[in-house]
This record gives C-alpha cells, structure tokens and sequence, in this order.
C-alpha cells in the first residue's frame, strides 16, 4: 500500500491522515534506498505531522544516528535539515538541528560533508547572537579539534560565517582554531584551510588580516605539498582586493611571484588558470612591473599544461591591460611569445591558443592585425592539427569586425576543404556546423563560389552522422540566404539525388525535403519536391517508401489542401495497403495525422527493426 | 629487535593462497588478501588479564568478498579474482577504508562498525505482524536501541578500465587525495574520490612490442613528499621520479642503479636483478629494494649503489638452473621495514624467512610452521648448510621445499609484531613480553 492510494480508503476508527505519513516514517528504515531517499525528501511533512515538540525530541535524535545510510541519503538529509528551522519551532529551537549536522559533518564522503557544512551556514544565520556563542561556536571547536581530519575540514568553512556575529574574546579563540588548523598534521585540513583562507580573511578586521592572515597566507603558499600551495594562489586573489595599494607590495607580491615561479607545475599552472583574477586584483601597476614578465614566463613554460593555461588567457590579459600603454606591452613582450607559441610542440597548447588569439584583433586594430597577426591566423589555419584550424574558423567573427573576412578568404578556403575532407568523421561533423557561420560572414557570392559543393558532397558521405548533419546545414543555409536561392542552387541538386542507384542517397533526398519544406515555402513544396517524393512512392526499397509516407506527413501542413486531397491522399492509401508492414504502419500513421515518435514501432514488425540494423551497420561499417 | 622469539598462534583458512598482507597505520588492524578474491581483515584485541604475557591477540573482524572472477568478452581473457595488493588509508572517522585490487580493478572499501539498531515501525508491531493500517491512531518515530557490534565492509568506489596490463602496485599518495596504481608498462595516478578518470603518469610502452625490454616490476609513492614517487623495472634499476617537473612523468629525476660484476654474469643474471618489491623507508630517506637472491637499501641521494646489501638465500646461486626450470625463479618475494626502519624482513623457501638488524648488521633465519608458533613457543634460528659438510640442527639446501615459499611479510608500524604469510596460513609472532 503507498501513499498515493491511501485517502481512497479512509478507515473507520483511525485517523486517515496520519497513514501516509506512517508508511513514510517507516520507510526511513526500508530495504529499497529509493525509498528511503523518498522518505528522506518528504522530512518536512513527517516534522509537520509530528509537530516540533516531537519533531526535536524523537525524530532528530533518530536523525542523529542514521549515519550508517547510503551517501545520496545522507546528502538529501544533510539538504533537508538546512530549511527545517521552522519544522523545529522557529530561530528559538534551531540549535536542536546541530547534532545531525554535526554528525553529517563528519563523515568520509565529501559532498556529504560539503552539504552538511553548507546547511550548517545557512541556519547559522538563524541563530540568535546569545545562541550562535551558547551552540554554534562551541560545535565549530569540537568540529575544529575533531580527532578525525573530517571533522576539522568541515570546521574550515564555519569560521568565517559566525565570526562577525561573536564577541572579541570569542573572536580571538576563532582566530586561534584557524591559525591551528592552517599548520594541521594532515594535508586534507591545510587544504582546507586553504581553500577558505579568502572567505575568512573577507570577515576579518583589516589589522587582523594584516597580521594574522598573511603570515598564514605566507605559510601555506610554502607549504611542503604543492596540494597545498596551489591552493593559496586562489586565496591570493581574495586577500590583494581586501589590502590597500601600498601593502600589496610587500605583503602579497613576494609569495606571488614565489607561486608564479614554484617548482611544482601544478602551482604554476594554478597561477596561469588565475591570471586574469590576479591581474584584477592587484590593479595596473603591478601588472606592468610584476604580471607582465611573470605572464611572458608562464607562455614559455616547461611544462605543457602550464603554458596551454596561459594561452587560454592571452586574450583575456591583454584586453585587461592598462589602455594607456596597452598596445605597447602587447607588441613588445606578449606577442612575441604568442608568435613562439603558434609553432608549439604540444597540440593543446596551440589549440588553447587557437581558441583566444583572434581575439587580439580587436585589441589591436586593424593595421596590427594585418601586420602582426595574419600571419599567425594563416599559421594556424595550415596546423597540421584539426583541433587547431576548427578553433581558428569558429571564432572567424572577432577578425571579421576588424579587417573583414576576405583576407583571410586564400588560406580559410583549403583549410575548410581539408576538414571538410577530414578521415575522421567527427572532425568533418564540427566543421559542417560552422558552415551557417562562415556562409553568414563570407557572403552568398563566395559561398556558391566556393563552399556549394562541399555543402552538397557531405550529403552523399558514408556517414549516416554527417549526412544527417549536412540536411540540418542546408536548412539553416536557406534560412539565411532565402528560398529564391535555395531554388536556384540547392534544390535541383537535392531533387536529382532521387534518381541516385544508392537508396541511403536517395532517401537523403526525403530528409532534405523535410528539413527544407518549411523554409522553402509553399510554392517550391508543392511544385518542385511533392511531385518527386510522390514518385518515389513507387521505389522498390520499402524504406525509402515508408520514409515517403513519413516525408507526406511531414510536408503536409505546407501543402494546400487541395494537393493533399488530390495528390498525397491517393498515395498514402496505395501505401496503405503495400505488401510491406512498416510501410503501411507509417502510411497509416500519416492517413490518420498522429504525430508519433520515430522509436515507437509497431510491435509486431521485426522486419524494420532490421532495416534500421542496416542503417546503423552501414554507419558502423564507416566510423 | 631482530629477535622475534615470540609467542603465535595461526589461524587456518580453506586451500586458499594468502596474497597480499598489510598492517593499517596504527597497526590495530590487519588486512589479507587470497587467491580467492577475499579480504580478511584482523583486530588486534586488548591485552586481557588471562594472558598478561600477551600483547593481545589479532582475531577476525570481518570478512567480505572483494573481488570476482570475471572474464573480458572482448580479449577472450580470464580475469582472476586474486587480490593482487591492499593498502590502507589513513584514518579519517571512526570507520576504516582499503583499496584492494586484482589485476584489472581497483576497489575502494570501507569497513565500518554499528551497535545501534532502531526499533518500532507503524504499521507493523514488534512481532514482525502487521497492524491494520485504517486503525494508526497515532504516529511512532523509530527509536535507537544498543545491539551486538556488527562489522560492515561496503564498497564505495571501483576504479575499474584504466589498466590494460595487470595491476602489480597500488600506493596511497601523502597528500591523502590521490594514489598511484601501477601495471607493467603503465602508472596512473588517481583521485580517491573520482573513479570515473585517472591521469597516465609513466608510460613505457615501446611504440613496438618487439621492442620491449623491461616491464615496471612495482612502484611507491614517497612517505612524506607527495610530488614523488619510484618505480621499479625487472632490469634492476629504480627510477624516482618528481610530479612537480611535468605532468608526464617519463623522464626520471633519480636513476638507481649498481653496475653489475662482471665475473657473476651468467644466463640468469637479468632474470635474478629483476626487482621484485621496492618500499620507502618510514623516514622517507632510504628504500629498499628485493631482487631474487637479495635485498638492498639505497639512500635516496645516492644513485650508483646501494648503502647496504644483505644476502636472502645466497646458498641458492649454484640452484639457479633447476629453480629456473621450475620457475620459482620468478617468485615475486616482497620486503618490509619494522616501524624505526633499524630492521628488514623478507621471505625466502621452505617457510624461512629473514631479518636483517640494520645496525648490528646481524641476520637470522626464522621459521613458520605449526611447531613454532603453538602459543607461547619460542621462535628458534635455523641454519642452511653452505659447506661440504652438514652440522646438527642445520638443513641442507637440497632437502628445502620450494613449494612452500614465504613471499607476503607485514610489520607492525610500532611494535615488533609481524605477520608472515606462509601459503594458506597467516601467522603472527611477536616480541615476548617478559
């Protein structure tokens, strides 16, 4: 019995109300943890019925012990006791949901904890400054002093929510766990520590963050374990915006330019992912001193990751650049590395910096861009890696608003006519979707010129994928350059695939059309692709013929009514009564106007589900 | 120290090979791994008043399948259920995790105790009977009642499709978040909470297998610096290597390695190098390494020898052509430290095994078997005969079963407590409390 049906039965002498929470309570227990998820989620309506009195003193502390469950139990549970100050008794009562929480914020796995440590937050704030100092803070030292790392992770994220609501002596002790738990024994803790170190210097007096957060700032960015270290770079960033200009010098700079050159290249890396923050942070004119040659140092880097890092936010640090000597910095220190990094040895680099350098063109302008970064463009557009000409073509449009598109128009054209011929489909399959984009910026004239017949090749290509992904082009295509084109370059060719041998080519002809239709109009519909799709009607592949009938319903709310009664009705009747089940299914289907999903098959026909094998084997054959 | 008269006691399993044995970090646990896919883990009692002469006895806590048989449909392979190697984590609540793994997966374990169990439901009564659920006139919230400890091992995660050779080596990094598992020609290095990635850090693969000349033999990441970590090859050398210099590990940062004697070299001389286990020292200054007939220690700023070299079982040098004939030749015998790091044990025939005080440069020749470890017997030396002629008590090298071979030795990271896999049986000495 379960809950939905209960009120349908309504007892004699119980109360019919408290059934479905029954089953409910009892289900925190059931075997199924779906179940007890369930019950899990609804906690609110058991508190409801029980009523906040026996809401605190039964059902939290049973709570308090279930630890033992399943971890997306524990997470729902952890969730639900961050909204239940109310189901408690109201900001008076909300301490009673500390000992869950607290035991939730112990345990091994970390989004468990991560949310227990979350709700603890939340109803933090509902705590009255008396109970914060009375309940909150002494569990945030037990937490802190835990015997397990667990639990003193967790404190990590409490500190900074209760210190601004406490008295100074209390404030002090605070101050004192941190400091404890920045120099914990065990790594886990000092990253977590780490990891917070912002957020707790943002609450702090600015004389305490003076003394007290930066010589821990200090200590962890030299911690043994670069874990650690590279974690500090974050904290960097909060801790320079908290400091006025003139300390940043001598209290943050010297660690970041330690971090920036660390032996470790997961720190740097770490410094490189962060560059743009860190370049905010410490404003312009450290960035000229400090950032530019740390940034420039970064670029050259031994190692691989650190340097596609940097890559990454070539653009970004250059359009942050002060604008007074922007372009100079630009072109004596950053474009030189970028130039080196054009002919890198590792591919993700290059491709990183695929991905921004057009960019730069904005920034620099167009007589820079002419000069400078053409031939970097160029450069990139010939890699020999794919990743790395598709990065190039799919931000096209930045360089376009500067000096337009034809310049690049010599070398774009063979770098798309290789991915386009690409050995591996994928590759031809994200080029094709950048065809809108590029038809959109080079113009119908360049397009018919030069691109046609590439858009009209992948229709025919072995790849069931690209040939899907080829009609979907040809349809945004006509969105774009209007049906008047369509009926001059595209649909004479579509239409002539009909009579192709090939049946695979010649029902892409039936996808096309019903991609096309809608953009095409009625006119072109009716008179130039119904008589075709009519005429394959009589094919002898039933699956070309069951795709007529699908096509018909596809393109019958295009058509007038009159050609759908006195065109496509008689065929689909003749479909109607084909010799082929699935061809008769779909006629039907189309006859009787049901829209239905193409994975709904009649559930007698095995015989289409082997032609769709065929399909999919022709595909497989071609990967 | 190297004195572990002791007293023992064994506990017996069915035919199953123990293979792999490893002590947690206090020592209060002790895990074993069998042939057989199972874990079974041991807990050190508290001393009792009964046996005061006793330190406390290791009794089963728990047990728990941990690996299958499973077979690769795509490469027609076999993939045992043997569990190749357990490694503990350290402490981090009041439960206790493992990673244990076979040749192809590796699996997180947690093994956790429970005393409470809630009782009363609404809609049945304590009898078990339901109750008619149109008669709940009020509602009732479980309550916790205090039960039998219950032990329970509960897989938390599968790190499983990152190997395509067997997995010889896991090793729990010290920054506690990551661990390295190492193949024959591959090392990855995980994220204890992600299972669905790992990162390929060492790959010696040659472009063509014909090319291939030595496979990684087993790997461990340093005690304290988490950036490194060594690996071991079956030419005999050891590579260290620094993750902070590059994310590909590759290229090494230390290369140890002892040119070889030339008036030693015979047939099996590369056979016999190949190092069988590598560990860091508790201090992370030394490590040592086990090849067929030795065990050496390097100090990790020296590369082009050993500090020390001590002789397992030099007597089996002449033997080396029947041991190659009956491949014990490429037993993989493990070694370990004592917690101060001043003593070595490793395995060697015949139920013999060995230990090495580092200080006194003295070694002794311990056996495990029923006689010696009836409670509160004394472990007595034992003596192979190497000369011509054979003395009293001592046993001659043609007379050794090389059918029972001690391959998996633990110490205690404090006491002198050791567990000795014999076989099928774990036995367990330590030091005599007098």
């Amino acid at each position: 019995l379960r809950g939905g049906e209960v009120s349908k039965m309504a007892g004699a002498d119980g109360d019919d109300s408290l059934y479905p929470i029954a089953v409910l309570i009892d289900e925190l227990r059931n075997e199924d943890v779906q179940l007890r998820l369930n019950s899990i989620k609804k906690l609110s309506t058991i508190a409801l019925a029980l009523g906040v009195e026996r809401t605190r003193t039964e059902l939290l502390p049973f709570l308090t012990d279930t630890i033992y469950d399943e971890d997306e139990v524990l997470l729902a549970l952890a969730e639900q006791l961050g909204n239940f100050t109310m189901l408690v008794g109201g900001p008076e009562y909300v301490h009673c949901l500390l000992p869950p929480l607290e035991s939730l914020a112990t345990v091994e796995e970390t989004v468990v904890r991560d949310k227990a440590v979350e709700s603890l937050r939340k109803i933090s704030q509902e705590h009255s400054p008396v109970d914060l100092e009375v309940h909150f803070e002494p569990l945030v030292k037990r937490l802190a002093s835990g015997d397990w790392f667990t639990s003193r992770t967790s404190a990590c994220g409490l500190f900074s929510v209760c210190y601004p609501r406490v008295s100074s002596t209390v404030k002090a002790e605070i101050r004192q766990h941190f400091r404890t738990l920045c120099s914990d024994d065990t790594p886990m803790v000092r990253r977590a520590a780490a990891s917070k170190l912002g957020e707790f210097a943002k609450v702090l007096e600015l004389e305490y963050v003076k003394s007290d957060i930066i010589s821990l700032f200090t200590a962890l960015a030299s911690d043994e374990q670069d874990s650690v270290r590279l974690l500090a770079v974050e904290a960097c960033v909060s801790i320079a915006t908290l400091l006025p200009q003139e300390d940043l010098e001598t209290l943050v700079m010297p660690t970041l330019r330690q971090a920036a050159e660390d032996k470790s290249w997961r720190v740097r890396y770490m410094v490189a992912d962060k560059f743009s923050e860190l370049q905010k942070a410490v404003g312009p004119e450290i960035t000229k001193n400090d950032l530019v040659p740390a940034f420039q140092n970064l670029l050259k880097d031994c190692e691989a990751e650190v340097r596609a890092a940097a890559a990454n936010k070539v653009k970004e640090f250059c359009e942050n650049l002060p604008e007074d000597n922007r372009e100079q910095i630009i072109m004596t220190h950053i474009l030189p590395c970028v130039k080196e990094l054009v002919s890198d040895t590792n591919q993700h680099v290059k491709s990183a910096l695929a991905s921004v350098i057009m960019g730069l063109s904005t920034i620099l302008g167009k007589d820079n861009t002419i000069e400078h970064l053409l031939p970097l463009f160029l450069a990139q557009l010939k890699d020999e890696c794919p990743e790395v000409r598709l990065n190039i073509i799919s931000n096209l449009d930045c360089v376009n608003e500067v000096i337009g598109i034809r310049q690049l128009s010599q070398s774009l054209l063979p770098a798309i006519v290789e991915l386009a011929e690409d050995a591996k489909w994928r590759v031809r399959l994200a080029i094709i979707e950048y065809m809108p984009l590029l038809a959109g910026q080079l113009g119908v004239e360049f397009f018919d010129e030069k691109l046609n017949t590439l858009c009209m090749a992948w229709l025919i290509d072995h790849v069931y994928a690209i040939r899907e992904a080829a009609t979907c082009n040809l349809m945004k295509l006509v969105e774009k350059f209007g049906a008047e084109w369509a009926q001059n370059t595209i649909v004479p060719k579509v239409l002539g695939m009909a009579n192709d041998p090939n049946y695979l080519h010649r029902m892409t002809t039936l996808f096309c059309i019903n991609a096309l239709s809608k953009a095409c109009g009625q006119e072109i519909t009716t008179k130039q692709m119904l008589p075709v799709v009519l005429k394959m009607s009589n094919d002898q592949v039933a699956n070309v013929r069951f795709n007529v009938a699908k096509s018909l319903q596809k393109i019958g709310p295009i058509l007038d009514s009159n050609a759908l009664q006195t065109e496509v009705k008689p065929v689909l009747e003749k479909l109607a009564s084909d010799t082929d089940m699935d061809v008769k299914y779909f006629a039907q289907e189309a006859i009787s106007g049901k829209s239905f999903p193409i994975t709904e098959y009649p559930p007698e026909s095995r015989q289409h589900f082997y032609k769709i094998f065929i399909d999919v084997q022709d595909q497989l054959v071609n990967v | 120290s190297n004195s572990v008269r002791s007293d023992s006691h064994q506990f017996v399993f069915s035919a199953d090979i123990i293979s792999t044995v490893e002590f947690n970090y206090s020592g209060e646990l002790l895990a074993t791994g069998d042939k057989g896919g199972r874990v079974v883990i041991f807990q050190h009692e508290q001393e009792s008043k009964n046996r005061p002469h006793l330190r406390g006895e290791y009794n089963v806590y728990s047990t728990f399948q941990s690996h299958e048989p499973e077979f690769d449909y795509l490469k027609s392979l076999e993939i045992e259920e043997k569990i190749n190697k357990i490694r503990w984590l350290p402490q981090q609540n009041a439960a206790h995790f493992l990673l244990s793994t076979n040749d192809k997966t590796i699996k997180l374990w947690k093994i956790s105790e429970r005393d409470k169990r809630a009782e009363g439901y609404n809609l049945k009564d304590e009898d078990g009977r339901l109750r008619d659920p149109f008669r709940i006139t009020s509602l009732r919230v479980p309550v916790l009642m205090p039960m039998d400890l219950m032990v329970e091992a509960s897989p938390r995660r599968i790190f499983a499709n990152a190997h395509t050779y067997h997995i010889n080596s896991i090793s729990v990094n010290s920054d506690h978040e990551t661990y390295l598992s190492a193949d024959d020609l591959r090392i990855n290095l995980w994220h204890l909470e992600i299972t669905d990635r790992s990162f390929n850090i060492v790959d010696i693969k040659p472009a063509n297998m014909e090319e291939l000349t030595e496979v990684i033999t087993a790997a461990e990441c340093h005690p304290h610096q988490c950036n490194v970590f060594v690996y071991s090859s079956s030419k005999g050398t050891i590579r260290l290597c620094d993750m902070r210099a590059a994310a590909l590990c590759d290229r090494h940062s230390k290369f140890f390695e002892e040119p070889e004697d030339p008036s030693s070299r015979s047939f099996f001389s590369e056979i016999i190098s190949s190092i069988s286990d590598v560990k860091f020292s508790h201090s992370g200054r030394y490590m040592m390494t086990r090849d067929y007939l030795s065990v050496k220690v390097w100090d990790l700023n020296m590369e082009n020898r050993p500090v020390e070299t001590y002789q397992v079982h030099e007597y089996l040098r002449s033997k080396l052509c029947s041991l190659y004939e009956n491949d014990c030749i490429f037993d993989k015998f493990e070694c370990c430290w004592n917690g101060s790091d001043s003593a070595i044990m490793t395995g060697s025939y015949n139920n013999f095994f060995r230990m090495f005080d580092r200080n006194t440069r003295r070694d002794i020749t311990l056996e495990a078997s029923r006689e010696s470890s009836k409670p509160r017997a004394t472990l007595k030396p034992r003596k192979v005969s190497t000369g011509g002629k054979r003395k009293k008590d001592e046993i001659s090298v043609d007379s050794l079963d090389f059918n029972k071979k001690i391959l998996h030795t633990a110490w205690h990271p404090k006491d002198n407590v050791i567990a000795v896999a014999a076989t099928n049986n774990l036995y367990i000495f330590q030091d005599k409390i007098n």
